[in-house]
């Protein structure tokens, strides 16, 4: 077991006092960020990036990773106190969570959706133990074709997958794509789209526009709803803690279930929204009294956040072991690892060895520090909420503005962030999604240099992308997935002519 | 968000605001005024094959790509339901938050981040008008000075600064 020694090396590395400092620092940032509305996962990560170009690769990344568990659980504080979802995946969290907090059972709640929390991100965790280092060593015989079919399998699977109107999903892509081209083009040292622009030069980028897209747009968003939030009271003790570990076991089908369905979709670019919602399907399906969800079932919080976390964990797998993120906060982790000067993608592996095994070996342990923090400190996060707005807005759009200014120390990307904080209003209100957006404009650069490599090789001939097995296996997966959606939406038409109302008003 | 009952609830209050269809179109407009701008670009630079891939070659293909999709919302668009999209009272909120953020924006270069932190939590606070006047001093100057304490000190991580840093020697 050479990867078994390689984890207990991370271990050591994770287990470092400062690396243990940073993991609870980020733990309780993460809890913030996820709290606080305006700023999410992807928001925070982007925000906190910049402070971190001056450190070690290995604590960087156990800081913004530990991040991004913090702001997991966090999101699961807002929907079962404020019935306020932090994260799209938290939507289906609200649906049982909030009704057992307004019967005076949201201790249980929340101590419920914790633990269900680290039982899917753990699952998701063993997943990228086992399986990261074998999908790596086999991405090694990837050649530029292979690795843009496993691009466009990545969006293509989005646009097909995504709950989203697809022309917008397409839309949205293209943006992201259109975005990364702006500036030197990286092969010819040509300028591109920058119509003489020299601030435009630099290119845009993905920091300011996700802290734009995701931070000030939700800001504003937020704002629109009024500004004083109603929430319920919720303190946790061991005896609640303890009963409700006690209560679990009977809920492990459930438990295994959800994780199942997060680990599968997690590894599926998007995945995390859906798997939380068929987490939930599912358990109600499978329910002895299915006509108790909605009302405050405990297994209506436990379905939900096991596989939106087995999901949102799983997200990690292909940005470690493929260089490809499955998710808007990977992706923001990926453009961390570039800045850090580590070259994402199976190599990683091979020859950073250290900081492969030392993150997810933090993983284990960031998600296990998570828990007992979130557990012991929810008063205090819930009291966040009750600062009034007018306080806590100005502060995160400062933070917001700072965050943007330090990427490069231009005060023209603080306009950039200003603007796309309008266009990400624009978008969210029109149902854009944004996700993807972000993606392509992180993967932009990389995903046309192999198109243009595989091009290259072979003299302009598209026959490169059908040359041989693996390539054509790829790209028809790709093309599935893109058709997959558009073919069940069709046969679910089919099906519901009857009562076309009905199935419109339920979408 | 049903259909049904949103469209009762409109027809009893009826909240004046902008509606969706008007947005929606003149959102795909700009998108598919977007994509000819990357078309133009692209091609003006040379989209196609010289020795290889020239540089407007990807750009180009997504932008056909882009434009083809945008032209598909602009057609749905028009069938979109034509609901109150947002209240001229929720705009009215929205524009009380943005007004001020781009004024602190305007202000960094002037003054340097601080002082326009500064500014700026006086304008909202008073504009959004839940406070008292000393709690809306009290975080003006605290604010600013734990960012600095922050990000100057602790991460040594140098922002914008003005006159007023100056004067204070750093």
């Amino acid at each position: 077991m050479d990867d078994f020694s390689s984890l207990m090396t991370g271990f050591q590395v994770a287990l470092s006092w400062h690396n243990v400092g940073f993991m609870v620092i980020g733990v309780v940032l993460g809890i913030i960020v996820g709290v606080l509305p305006g700023l999410g996962g992807p928001n925070g990560v982007a925000i906190l990036l910049p402070l971190t170009f001056g450190m070690d690769p290995t604590s960087a990344i156990i800081l913004l990773s530990s991040i991004y568990w913090g702001a997991l659980f966090g999101g699961a504080i807002t929907s079962i106190l404020f019935n306020i979802p932090g994260e799209a995946w938290s939507v289906a969290t609200t649906f049982d969570g909030y009704p057992m907090a307004v019967q005076g059972k949201a201790a249980e709640a929340l101590t419920a959706a914790f633990t269900a929390s680290f039982i899917g991100a753990l699952s998701g965790v063993i997943l990228i133990t086992f399986v990261a280092p074998l999908v790596a060593s086999f991405a090694l015989r990837f050649g530029p074709a292979e690795f843009f079919a496993v691009f466009l399998l990545t969006f293509c699977s989005f646009i097909g997958m995504g709950r989203e109107n697809r022309a917008k999903i397409l839309a949205s892509l293209c943006i992201g794509f259109l975005l990364a081209a702006v500036g030197l083009d990286s092969i010819s040292g040509d300028l591109r789209m920058t119509f003489g622009s020299t601030e435009l030069m630099r290119g845009f980028d993905f920091l300011v526009v996700v802290i734009g897209l995701f931070g000030v747009s939700e800001i504003l968003l937020t704002v629109e709803e009024g500004l004083v939030f109603k929430g319920k009271q919720a303190k946790i003790d061991l005896k609640v803690v303890l009963r409700t570990w006690a209560g679990l076991p009977r809920y492990w089908a459930t438990l295994l279930r959800s994780a199942i369905v997060g680990m599968w979709m997690g590894v599926t670019p998007g995945g995390a929204i859906a798997a939380s919602f068929m987490g939930y399907g599912l358990a109600k399906r499978f329910s002895r009294q299915p006509d108790s969800f909605g009302k405050g079932n405990i297994e209506g919080v436990l379905a939900p956040e096991t596989a939106a976390h087995a999901a949102g964990t799983s997200a990690l797998l292909p940005m470690l072991a493929l260089g490809i993120p499955g998710s808007a906060t990977a992706a923001v982790l990926l453009g961390g690892l570039l800045v850090w000067g580590l070259q994402p993608g199976p190599l990683l592996f091979v020859e950073q060895k250290q900081f492969v095994w030392g993150l997810i070996a933090s993983m284990y342990l960031g998600n296990l520090a998570g828990l007992v923090i979130v557990l012991a400190t929810v008063p205090l996060f819930a009291a966040i909420m009750r600062i009034p707005f007018s306080y806590v807005a100005p502060v995160i759009l400062i933070v917001c503005a700072i965050g943007a200014y330090t990427i490069s120390n231009s005060i023209f990307d603080i306009w950039l962030m200003l603007g796309f904080g309008l266009v990400g209003y624009v978008f969210k209100k029109l149902d854009y999604p944004l996700a993807p957006l972000v993606l392509a404009l992180v993967l932009g650069d990389r995903a046309e240099d192999s198109f243009r490599q595989a091009l290259l090789g072979s003299g302009g001939s598209l026959k490169v992308f059908a040359a041989n097995g693996l390539v054509t296996t790829l790209v028809g997966l790709a093309l599935l997935l893109l058709l997959w959606g558009p073919v069940m939406d069709g046969v679910g038409a089919l099906r519901r002519r009857g009562q076309p109302v009905a199935a419109k008003a339920a979408e | 968000m049903s259909g049904a009952s949103d469209s009762q609830v409109s027809h009893s209050q009826i909240p004046r605001g902008l509606s969706r269809r008007p947005v929606e179109i003149t959102t795909a407009l700009l998108l598919i005024a977007l994509g000819l701008l990357v078309l133009y670009d692209s091609y003006g630079r040379g989209a196609g094959w010289d020795n290889g891939p020239q540089n407007g070659f990807f750009p180009a293909r997504v932008g056909w790509i882009f434009l083809a999709a945008s032209l598909f919302i602009l057609v749905q668009s028009f069938r979109t339901e034509n609901r109150v999209f947002v209240t001229y009272e929720q705009l009215g909120q929205v524009a009380r938050v943005f007004a001020p953020l781009v004024l602190f924006v305007a202000l960094v270069q002037p003054l340097g981040l601080y002082v326009a932190a500064g500014i700026f939590i006086i304008v909202f606070m008073s504009i959004v008008a839940t406070s008292r006047w000393w709690a809306i001093g009290l975080t003006a100057v605290l604010v600013p000075l734990a960012c600095f304490w922050v990000f100057e000190l602790q991460f040594r991580v140098p922002l914008p600064k003005g006159p007023l840093e100056a004067l204070l020697g750093y």
